[in-house]
């Protein structure tokens, strides 16, 4: 369960933690009735239309300004959005 | 004076305005002053946007009294729900990650609403990233059932569909990725739309399953729903599953009520255990009224459709797991600020942020697309999806629709499922599989059970919506269920 919290980056009281693994647990017997389906040779379903690959021609359009992409920012220096350091120091 | 038209469907409160028996600022007034009287009990809207809404219902009767604007829903108040991006207005998904978030562009579906002249009142309610089928999930105060306040709306859009069925809003948009507009449709006692995947573009909806999630209407009948469509149906390019061959349809123009001959097909796998005896009565009966117009029923076999839960718990999860990882606190939304590095940022920003049902699926789809267990569980469920796609290609060779419950019950209490989250799931049974394989399905009101109302599902094969809904209009004409209103 730490391991998919990791994986999602989500941080979870021990509470969660406890109360998420019985609920994952109830969930994988649940699934186990897909099993019972054969799909030997089967190609799996990714999206539910014929439609894919979608190209547009290469031209350039306006879009939003850097005070508009910037304004929900939690934290801005300049035109940048700041971060806490990612790298150890 | 005004406040008696409330309850007009949005294609007579149209021709209201368009006679001059009402403006749409009278019109948009009125429905201001409903929204601050039942308010307090159903909790549809997280935003109202009072000021903004007067200022373009100005602008419709202007547009309308110069003849530049015309159309179904010009001048006609109207409410979309909160997982749909609104230039400058708050869009928070019903959750505490975004309880702060103005977009800075509209969805594709609100410039479409925008251009008919339609009036945005404001965003409504929804369990958290669309995730519920109870708005129990949402983290603001939940919405009610206007037809009994100790009951849920269904959910997800269980805002949206208590506004139409309230007389908050004439319409409502919402969103659909296992049954999230058909379910609370059903319950609340209005008709509820989920088109074809790709008929409307995702452009600016806040993706909760994208290979699952559709934008459409809630209405007072099923001729708004038709004109709703047409406005908000067609191909755009900033989703790239938006189907070219959408758009260009006035469904309500192609309504004519009569469906003798048509074949229609009853799955007995709908009729679930644990259907409630009232929903089962209300759809049999339903069914002879289908009859009676002149179809043909007869029963049918979709044996997967016990399989299409887990599937949908499998790929839904796992979408909303990558698709939710944006929401890691550096460039919109909430932000913890207790943490100490940047990853420190993005853990605690989520934990903090999201209500436990997204955390349970973030997690449940992590675990599925995980290494060591991707082929059993995703893509197993994807391989299942492709044989559910083809039970109903196969359906479609024989019927032109097919005819089911929507819900296996009738509104529930408050409260009653939080704890069983099987239960919980098992609400959206009938409405999971029409995702699954991308089709359209609608809910109308199809009868009462115990005083609450009962919806009918009719599904159709992919772009079949207009003779989906020509099924729906010719059993609306043969019913009286849809004019009933909630006495709140």
């Amino acid at each position: 369960m730490r391991y998919v919290a990791r994986l999602t980056h989500l941080s979870l009281t021990d509470e969660e933690v406890e109360s998420l693994r019985s609920q994952l647990s109830t969930a994988l017997d649940f699934f186990q009735t897909l099993q019972q389906v054969d799909t030997t040779g089967v190609e799996p379903t990714g999206s539910p239309t014929d439609v894919s690959s979608v190209m547009r021609e290469d031209v350039a359009t306006p879009s939003l300004t850097r005070a508009e992409t910037l304004a929900n920012a939690p934290h801005t220096e300049d035109d940048y959005v700041r971060v806490l350091p990612v790298l150890d120091t | 004076m005004t406040a008696g038209h409330i309850f007009k469907t949005a294609h007579e409160a149209r021709d209201l305005i368009r006679n001059g028996d009402v403006s749409s600022v009278e019109l948009t007034q009125s429905l201001i002053d409903r929204i601050d009287q039942v308010e307090g009990d159903l909790n549809s809207y997280i935003t109202v946007t009072g000021e903004q809404a007067l200022e373009r219902a100005a602008a419709a009767d202007a547009g309308i009294a110069s003849g530049d604007l015309d159309g179904p829903l010009a001048g006609v108040p109207v409410m979309v729900k909160d997982n749909m991006a609104t230039a400058g207005t708050l869009t928070t998904a019903g959750s505490q990650i975004l309880k702060n978030f103005v977009p800075p562009y509209n969805a594709h579906v609100v410039e479409k609403l925008n251009d008919a002249g339609a009036v945005i009142l404001g965003k409504g309610n929804l369990d958290e990233f669309a995730m519920g089928s109870s708005n129990e999930n949402s983290s603001y105060p939940p919405t009610r059932n206007p037809w009994d306040t100790s009951r849920v709306p269904g959910g997800s859009s269980g805002g949206p569909a208590a506004a139409v069925s309230a007389g908050e809003a004439f319409i409502s948009l919402g969103s659909d990725t296992g049954g999230s507009i058909r379910q609370p449709a059903s319950l609340c006692g209005v008709v509820g739309l989920k088109p074809t995947y790709g008929l409307v573009s995702r452009f600016g909806l806040l993706a909760f399953a994208s290979s699952l999630d559709q934008i459409g209407p809630f209405s007072r009948d099923v001729t708004d729903s038709a004109n709703t469509l047409t406005v908000i149906a067609g191909h755009d390019q900033r989703d790239s599953t938006s189907s070219p061959r959408s758009g260009g349809v006035d469904y309500a123009a192609g309504l004519n009520g009569d469906i003798s001959g048509m074949k229609l097909g009853v799955p007995k796998e709908y009729l679930v255990d644990g259907i409630e005896p009232g929903v089962r009565a209300a759809y049999e009966e339903s069914l002879k009224v289908l009859e009676g117009l002149g179809a043909t029923l007869e029963e049918t076999s979709l044996p997967l459709t016990d399989q299409a839960l887990s599937v949908y718990y499998i790929i839904a999860p796992s979408e909303a797991s990558a698709n939710l990882a944006r929401y890691d606190g550096f460039k919109y939304g909430h932000s913890s600020e207790t943490a100490q590095d940047a990853w420190e940022v993005m853990d605690m920003t989520r934990g903090e942020g999201f209500g436990a049902e997204v955390k349970r699926r973030i997690i449940l789809g992590g675990y599925s697309l995980s290494a060591g267990y991707y082929d059993a569980y995703y893509k197993k469920a994807q391989q299942v999806r492709t044989l559910i796609r083809q039970e109903f290609a196969g359906a479609f060779e024989k019927f032109d629709a097919l005819v089911t419950p929507t819900s296996p019950t009738v509104a529930f209490e408050s409260g009653s499922r939080t704890d069983d989250l099987l239960a919980m799931y098992l609400s959206d049974i009938c409405t999971i599989p029409v995702n699954i394989a991308g089709l359209p399905g609608m809910s109308l009101p199809g009868g009462f059970s115990e005083g609450l109302p009962v919806g009918l599902q009719i599904i159709a094969p992919h772009f079949g919506e207009q003779s989906m809904l020509n099924v729906a209009y010719a059993y609306e004409q043969a019913t009286e269920w849809h004019k009933a209103h909630p006495t709140i």
